[in-house]
């Protein structure tokens, strides 16, 4: 099995794809697996080209066949989301369990596949990229992660490569307990703000819930050095390392405005606090596995 | 009026502007505030409530009465999310996966399956000035952030104005946070990532039938990134809030530039009052 490295936040929009994206052209040789999978921005940084794509059944959705049906509304009445009005199945609704199907006499309701998604694996110049892209409202985002993390770790194995590093998405619900799920290390991006370090408070909760090892690194160290002060004492009293603080630096966003990779292009006091981290990084990565 | 905010990419500003927004509209009415990032809920950091109270959101779980289970399976083959297996005679049962949709019951010969709550959040209500504050919080290590932002939504004021904050992307929790908005504000930021996940959010908001608009958060001389596309689509732009590291910085305190600083709330108003129009202009004639 390849090593796996997650990169998380809890807040959105503290830097993980910055971070995931320089990470991967340091690595010289990793499989990218973009986990924001109703959101993805790995690829724009990336300049992907895609090999192939495959349509994701997510969920299963109620139907009601109107030929069929005789207007009894028992269905509408048990529907425990409260999907079905006027014998019309709302789709962001209903979560496919079947009750509906169940209670139906005549056989005019019935559960059907629905498309949820696609997955992709692409190349890029950092090697192979794996990744998906949910439709809008999209059900099961959990199952479409693990079937991107699947495909990077099939890759990994096919190439020889011996680690994944995986682009996370915001939040702490079942995207991010799917990505969590079979990482080595998590790295935490926190930004010295009030809610990024609730937000740091929150996804440790959910690493220490699942046993995964947490280190962090400060993101904009510098924009507020009261709280990122705050940010260091929690994680020195929660047993939490802190494996680089990288500066406000303007670059980052040219970097991202450009659609570049940070490291790959700039010098700058940014670019060399993310080739710091990468080493702290990969050093821990490496003691963690030894201890498995 | 229900006004939603939301983005596609996490970390635009959401919090920040439906704060703002709702700040600024307090000096005029009474504003109902319903946060409904329940995964990483963080508008007590601006609003500054004085908390009133809370109140645990729970789901059904079944509960196997082992007396009268003769382990047929039956639950377990009826459940879509694997929430129960009957092994050698035995069911387990796996409650973080449980809809709590009722099915294994209705199937059960024996009728030996009831339900018991089980908590996976909470709602707290606070207070301070013209807001009202609802805001949802998952229980950590919980995978099902919609039905505690539900009972936020069942918050929302009749006939005054409630802003939701939403949680980020375009899967389930999103747009069951906009979905029945008067009007939702999609906040973007003048970058390649910003464009791309506010056309996500576009289609998600497109689907649903919900009118929508942009506002271009972090704003700079030139956002040609984001107005060439809503050019393109026919998206109105509400306004821009320029860059400046001063708004970052007050932002990571948790500060409310529409409390201190009248030309904010000026500028928040506008806003607002540009979402009313648009709401009127959207209206089935």
């Amino acid at each position: 099995m390849p090593a796996q490295l997650t990169v998380l936040s809890g807040k959105g929009g503290t830097g993980k794809t910055t971070v995931a994206a320089s990470f991967l052209s340091l690595a010289g040789g990793a499989v990218a697996a973009d986990c924001d999978v109703d959101a993805p921005n790995l690829h724009l940084l990336l300049d992907p080209t895609l090999v192939s794509s495959e349509p994701f059944e997510g969920a299963m959705v109620a139907h009601i066949d109107p030929e069929k049906c005789v207007k009894c509304t028992i269905c509408e009445e048990a529907c425990p989301f409260g999907a079905i009005k006027d014998l019309m199945v709302d789709p962001y609704s209903c979560e496919g369990c079947g009750v509906c199907e169940l209670l139906c006499l005549d056989g005019a309701a019935r559960l059907v596949p629905e498309i949820t998604g696609d997955l992709f694996v692409s190349e890029t110049r950092f090697g192979p990229l794996a990744h998906a892209l949910l439709r809008p409202g999209g059900e099961a985002s959990g199952k479409l992660v693990t079937r991107v993390k699947e495909a990077a770790s099939r890759l990994a194995g096919e190439r020889g490569l011996g680690l994944v590093i995986v682009d996370g998405s915001p939040g702490i619900g079942c995207p991010v307990i799917a990505s969590v799920a079979g990482s080595d290390l998590i790295l935490a991006v926190a930004e010295p703000t009030l809610s990024g370090l609730w937000g740091l408070e929150r996804i440790h909760g959910v690493a220490k819930h699942f046993g995964v090892k947490m280190a962090v690194c400060v993101n904009k160290d510098d924009i507020n050095p009261e709280i990122a002060e705050q940010v260091r004492r929690y994680c020195s009293e929660a047993q939490l390392q802190v494996l680089g603080e990288v500066p406000f630096d303007e670059e980052v966003n040219q970097a991202t405005m450009n659609g570049e990779v940070l490291v790959e292009r700039y010098d700058g006091p940014a670019a060399n606090a993310l080739k710091t981290l990468w080493e702290q990084t990969m050093a821990l990565l490496e003691s963690v596995k030894t201890k498995i | 009026m229900l006004i939603s905010v939301a983005s596609g990419k996490g970390g635009t500003g959401k919090t920040t502007i439906a704060a703002n927004l709702a700040w600024a509209a307090s000096t005029l009415e009474p504003v109902t505030f319903l946060d409904c990032d329940v995964e990483e809920p963080d508008s007590h950091f601006y609003i500054k409530p004085e908390w009133l109270g809370e109140e645990g959101v729970c789901i059904p779980v079944p509960v196997v009465d082992a007396s009268r289970c003769d382990g047929c399976g039956k639950c377990a083959e009826f459940c879509r999310y694997n929430a129960l297996a009957a092994i050698k005679g035995d069911v387990l049962i796996f409650e973080e996966l449980c809809h709590g949709c009722g099915g294994c019951a209705l199937v059960c010969p024996f009728k030996c399956i009831t339900y018991a709550d089980r908590r996976i959040g909470i709602v707290r209500e606070g207070a301070r000035g013209g807001i009202h504050l609802y805001q949802g919080l998952l229980d950590i290590g919980e995978p099902v952030a919609v039905p505690v932002l539900k009972r936020v939504k069942e918050r929302q004021a009749g006939e005054g104005l409630s802003i939701v904050d939403c949680p980020p992307g375009t899967s389930c929790p999103m747009v069951n946070a906009i979905s029945g908005s008067d009007y939702c504000i999609l906040v973007t930021e003048p970058s390649p990532f910003g464009r791309h996940d506010l056309n996500l959010a576009h289609r998600a908001a497109s689907e649903l039938g919900v009118p929508h608009g942009v506002l271009i958060n972090r704003s700079s001389p030139n956002d040609a990134v984001i107005d060439d596309y809503c050019d393109e689509e026919g998206l109105q732009i509400l306004g821009g809030i320029p860059f400046s590291r001063e708004l970052a910085e007050a932002c990571s305190r948790g500060e409310l530039r529409t409390e201190t600083d009248k030309t904010w709330s000026w500028r928040f108003l506008k806003i607002l009052e540009e979402v009313k129009k648009a709401c009127l202009l959207s209206l089935p004639s």
